[in-house]
């Protein structure tokens, strides 16, 4: 019998070698930003390979795929957190409600109001509960004053899931609380801007179970206002919480489509192997 | 290999990894032990030298400030301060020794006699005069300040078993100096000179106000200098510039320049500041500017490393936020990095305290008996001061560079507690 390891070889570099054309549905009828042709170079290294992919409003797009695969690339290129990393290029486009991100008129300030972030670690300031999810609107004035600000960190807290468990001690070192609470901070956090996005770097990697359930309603709730990419490992997550899934392979997009299609009726071969756990 | 063998394999090295492990710690110890001894021993000297000149004998005489001495001081106000002015005080304390030992009749005896007290009681005395000048006509009781010598004696540290030409003081003057003590004319004191006044060239009347008011302005035009630059470069260099060859010839050279030798920063000083700019020689103005070239570094070192280890998890919160980078910085990365940031300021600033050579170059090393009253006075410093008084003849100034060293100690002693302080309130309080 031949081994997996060669099959998926070959595989690979019959996807590395031509001109691989994503397979799936990739577009979709009323996209929010749109990804067109992205390439990503980090130094030397091709991270991510003339990619194209739509994401919807009101809806949860996962993107999976094994260690290295660019997921994290991709997402962090769609509120330009890569400018942070000195040798990283991009190329191609990316279009916020038909505006180019990487367009030199295109403010990185205004855009990350616009597309909010969850990392994967926690990683509130050393702050209280309150300043922490007072920050975004502070810094960009969004509050005339302190009843309006209370307001917005209540109702942000409230999204959250976090606001009863908080409220009477808001005071309180944000560092003080437990890893899921504080990943539900940063999530308070990051709408409390009003985003028009939110990406989540596998924002449950770091907690356990029971909190890994609290995080996931929470984003199903959070899809009736906002467009979320989530980044997981969890294959079970993806299907529990998305809509759409992308599966990305050495920087390629391989296949997107409805999370039930991919999960059930994956189109490419290196998706089905994915899924199946023949690896990863 | 079965399990047996393995656990015998273990077993049988472990009585050597132990024994390895002791001699390791012992190591440790010994040279702790060490470093430590010679701690003690350096403070013992110092403080076994120095604790002498902090008191002083004082000689309590009766004085009596006879009208003659002042005459015409009722006359009216303007003549009551020229006749305060113009009286003979050191006459007056001689005269007042004299009394005591009315056997002292010849000359050479009574020079001999007037040597035991210092030459500046005289001014202490006119002072004492003028700030009560009622007393004129009475007798009054004065302290006056011991000659070095004296002083030096009645701390032990004249050898009167010394044949006579070998001592400072003869057979006579050392039987006077026994006298007065029998007769309970002899006090010593916490010496405030010290404290309280500038350098002189009579040991007893000399103190370090000048060194430590030139070493304060000094310090203060430094801090001014170095920690905003300082912070600023750091800040720039760790989180804005772009890296490239001409930031890393920036790096290297801000290394190279925390092991340049200091005495080139005083080169720098006396060619630049002093003869290109014409700033004032021996200034504190430019011992400050100086001392800051040489803090810099320090700074820059301390700070860069100090915002190089807060997490980027908190530079990519802030970013993601829609922080602009300099919010980023003054609003998380600064405040996070905070604590090393001052510490290396007040380790930097301790350095420059105790930095001798630089000042040299551009002349803070003068005899200087004013207290400097600003920036452009001329000055000396702590350390300054320590190599003067080092370099004097007399021996009452080995005692009082001692003395000088510990109150330099103390200041580094409590610079280095307030940078631990400071670094404990600016921690993150959860």
């Amino acid at each position: 019998m031949k081994s997996p390891t060669n099959t998926k070889a070959a595989l690979q570099n019959a996807v590395l070698q031509q001109d691989f054309e994503t397979v799936g549905a990739a577009m979709v009828e009323q996209p929010h930003m749109q990804v067109r042709d992205m390439d990503v170079h980090y130094g030397d290294k091709h991270a991510i390979r003339n990619t194209s992919l739509d994401i919807a409003k009101n809806e949860v797009i996962a993107i999976i795929g094994p260690s290295g695969c660019g997921k994290s690339t991709f997402l962090r290129c769609l509120n330009r957190m890569n400018d942070t990393i000195d040798d990283c290029r991009v190329s191609g486009t990316v279009t916020l409600d038909g505006q180019n991100i990487y367009d030199k008129k295109m403010d990185v300030v205004e855009l990350r109001a616009r597309v909010g972030m969850v990392f994967q670690k926690p990683n509130p300031f050393p702050k209280s509960i309150y300043d922490n999810v007072a920050y975004g609107p502070r810094i960009h004035g969004l509050t005339s004053d302190r009843y309006e600000l209370d307001e917005i960190v209540h109702t942000s807290l409230e999204k959250a899931g976090l606001l009863h468990e908080v409220v009477d001690r808001l005071d309180q070192p944000g560092i003080s609380l437990s890893g899921g609470q504080q990943q539900r901070l940063c999530i308070a956090r990051a709408i409390a801007v009003n985003p028009e996005v939110i990406l989540m770097d596998e924002p449950c990697s770091a907690l356990d179970p029971i909190a890994t359930a609290r995080i996931e309603e929470l984003i199903d709730e959070l899809r009736r206002n906002y467009a979320i990419s989530i980044v997981t490992h969890s294959m079970q997550q993806a299907a529990r919480v998305s809509q759409r899934t992308a599966y990305f392979h050495l920087g390629i997009l391989i296949e997107v489509g409805d999370t039930d299609t991919i999960f059930t009726n994956p189109l490419h071969t290196l998706t089905e192997q994915y899924i199946t756990g023949r690896f990863g | 290999m079965s399990n047996a063998t393995t656990l015998e394999k273990v077993r049988g090295g472990l009585r050597r990894r132990y024994r390895a492990e002791r001699r390791f710690r012992m190591a440790g110890m010994a040279s702790v032990l060490v470093g430590l001894s010679f701690v003690v021993l350096l403070f013992g000297a110092i403080i076994n030298a120095g604790t002498g000149a902090f008191t002083q004998t004082r000689f309590l005489l009766d004085i009596e400030l006879n009208e003659r001495a002042f005459a015409g001081h009722d006359v009216s106000p303007d003549a009551l301060q020229n006749a305060l002015a113009r009286a003979d005080y050191r006459g007056l304390v001689h005269q007042s020794l004299y009394s005591l030992f009315p056997e002292a009749r010849s000359r050479h005896d009574k020079k001999a006699l007037r040597k035991l007290v210092s030459s500046g009681a005289a001014f202490d005395l006119r002072a004492q005069v003028a700030a009560d000048p009622s007393a004129i006509g009475s007798t009054i009781r004065f302290d006056a300040l011991a000659d070095d010598e004296s002083d030096l004696f009645y701390k032990g540290k004249i050898n009167r078993n010394l044949a006579e030409d070998s001592r400072r003081l003869s057979d006579r003057q050392i039987a006077w100096l026994d006298r007065l003590a029998e007769i309970g004319k002899v006090e010593r004191r916490f010496n405030r000179n010290l404290f309280t006044r500038g350098d002189s060239r009579e040991p007893e009347r000399a103190g370090l106000l000048g060194a430590l008011t030139g070493s304060f302005f000094a310090l203060l035009v430094a801090f001014m200098l170095s920690f905003p630059i300082g912070i600023a470069t750091a800040v720039y260099l760790e989180e804005f510039a772009p890296r490239n060859r001409l930031t890393d010839l920036i790096e290297v050279n801000i290394n190279n320049l925390a092991a340049v030798p200091s005495i080139i920063f005083g080169l720098l000083g006396l060619a630049v500041l002093l003869n290109f700019f014409g700033l004032p020689r021996s200034s504190s103005l430019v011992g400050g500017i100086v001392l800051a070239l040489m803090t810099l570094p320090t700074i820059i070192i301390a700070g860069r490393a100090a915002l190089k280890a807060v997490p980027p998890s908190m530079r990519h919160a802030a970013l993601a936020m829609g922080a602009s980078p300099m919010q980023t910085v003054l609003h998380h990365t600064l405040p996070l990095a905070m604590p090393g940031v001052l510490t290396g300021a007040v380790i930097g600033m301790a350095q420059a305290l105790g930095e001798s050579a630089p000042l040299l170059m551009i002349g803070m090393v003068a005899f200087i008996v004013d207290v400097p009253q600003n920036f452009t006075d001329p000055a000396t410093a702590l350390p300054v001061q320590v190599y003067l008084w080092a370099n004097q003849a007399e021996r009452a100034f080995t005692e009082l560079a001692a003395a000088a060293t510990l109150v330099l100690l103390v200041f580094l002693i409590v610079m280095n507690l307030a940078a631990v302080l400071l670094r404990k309130s600016f921690e993150r309080r959860w």
